[in-house]
């Protein structure tokens, strides 16, 4: 993600290939996502991101 | 030029919205049953975008702060007099319970252990043959999953050494436990979790639709996808009809994540439990099934039974039912803040209470509305 990397379960999202994306949730990927939806998402992100704003979220 | 079209997207939604609030007239009350929304909608000052005649409350959304009080002394009990290594989600350390918190316990020698994910908790029991490690399995139906496949593979493994302190929910019982309840509670709408309905989909939320004509909006997490669900909801009700509309349809499907579904069902039994400020809500939990009770640390270390009590003058049972905002709370800010938190909903992240401690003391949200903040 970014440049980190995590080590997460595919145990919910059986198929999944390298290059996919997936939403993850407490170490585990929960859904595929289509290419583009992930890209805007991480633009959309980007956005929140861009002046002070922490980074939030929970993890459930 | 992805900000400009994202900042055009919120303006276009908060137009619509504008325009259906003030066709409908009255004051409308919507629901969020999720605790990255609630962070989310403060964060980026949605509420003070909003129409005056709008609302959006927090119900019981956080897994921290709806977790039953008694459910907490049972883990902190678990770590302090049973020697054990309990793993859990880290918002859980600092709740406080009757004695203490899982963080002083930390500090007065129990092993207590921040896990990310409950696979971490399998591992260290694997690790640690000789030491009994135990999850205190907390959340929604967003976790029970993660929790499912950690039991499923304690047991592939042949773990004798690991077990779960389950305590989840199901996210659909509440909300229709919150319209059954007495006196009714008035609500024009909920936007439906993202993340849970990943899990569950879409389709579980036909019940609170169909049968007491709620309009069930599924949304995203950022803020044009949250100002875009709120104008579907004041549409509806401007229209007068309850439709269940998928807002979020990139990451939630109708029927939900399957193989999830599959492993609660697999591993957890359908339960009536209880939830802080709610009561006992039949259907809401889920429990170990009887085949995997060798996996049940309440058994394992013959744990008391949870009673419940509420920390005196604590509104957070009030807060949860979204029944009370956290300013009405006398120790809101005063003797309850995030460093010293009394009640769960200031713990936690994604708690109601920190996030106007964080987001609205100057000014509650209905006050700021329509306003510049």
């Amino acid at each position: 993600m970014h440049g980190n990397q995590v080590a997460v379960s595919t145990a919910l999202v059986p198929g999944v290939m390298v290059g996919d994306w997936v939403l993850l949730h407490a170490g585990f990927a929960i859904q595929r996502l289509e290419p583009d939806e992930a890209q805007q998402t991480w633009s959309v992100l980007a956005d929140l991101q861009a002046p002070g704003s922490g980074a939030g979220g929970g993890v459930r | 030029m992805t900000h400009g079209i994202h900042k055009q997207q919120v303006r276009s939604a908060l137009v619509r919205l504008g325009a259906a609030a003030e066709a409908v007239g009255r004051p409308m009350a919507f629901m969020e049953v999720c605790g990255t929304h609630t962070m989310s909608a403060f964060r980026c000052g949605l509420h003070a975008l909003m129409p005056e005649n709008v609302r959006l409350i927090s119900g019981p959304g956080c897994p921290v702060c709806v977790t039953a009080q008694g459910d907490i002394d049972q883990l902190i009990e678990l770590a302090m007099d049973r020697d054990v290594t309990l793993c859990t989600y880290g918002d859980m350390l600092r709740v406080p319970g009757r004695m203490g918190s899982l963080e002083r316990a930390r500090g007065r020698g129990a092993e207590v252990r921040v896990v990310y994910c409950a696979l971490d908790a399998v591992r260290l029991a694997q690790s640690q043959p000789q030491r009994q490690v135990v999850f205190g399995a907390v959340g929604f139906e967003t976790t029970a999953p993660a929790t499912a496949v950690a039991v499923l593979k304690a047991q592939e493994l042949g773990l004798e050494n690991f077990s779960v302190l389950v305590s989840h929910k199901r996210v659909v019982p509440a909300m229709l436990a919150l319209l059954e309840s007495s006196p009714p509670h008035k609500l024009d709408g909920f936007l439906c979790p993202g993340h849970v309905s990943v899990i569950i989909g879409a389709s579980a939320y036909r019940p609170v639709v169909h049968k007491h004509g709620v309009p069930c909006v599924i949304g995203g997490f950022e803020e044009a996808l949250m100002a875009e669900a709120m104008a579907v909801l004041a549409e509806q009700v401007r229209d007068g009809v309850a439709k269940l509309t998928n807002h979020y349809p990139e990451a939630v499907t109708g029927g939900g994540n399957r193989v999830a579904m599959a492993c609660i069902d697999g591993v957890f039994r359908v339960a009536d439990v209880r939830w802080r400020g709610l009561g006992v809500i039949p259907g809401s939990g889920l429990m170990l099934r009887d085949s995997l009770r060798a996996f049940d640390a309440a058994d394992r270390f013959a744990l008391a039974r949870p009673e419940d009590h509420e920390p005196r003058g604590c509104l957070c049972g009030q807060v949860i039912a979204g029944r009370a905002t956290p300013d009405k709370c006398r120790l809101f800010g005063t003797a309850c803040t995030p460093i010293n938190p009394i009640g769960p909903c200031m713990v936690s992240g994604e708690g109601t209470c920190q996030a106007w401690f964080k987001y609205a003391r100057q000014g509650t949200p209905a006050a700021t509305a329509g306003g510049a903040p």
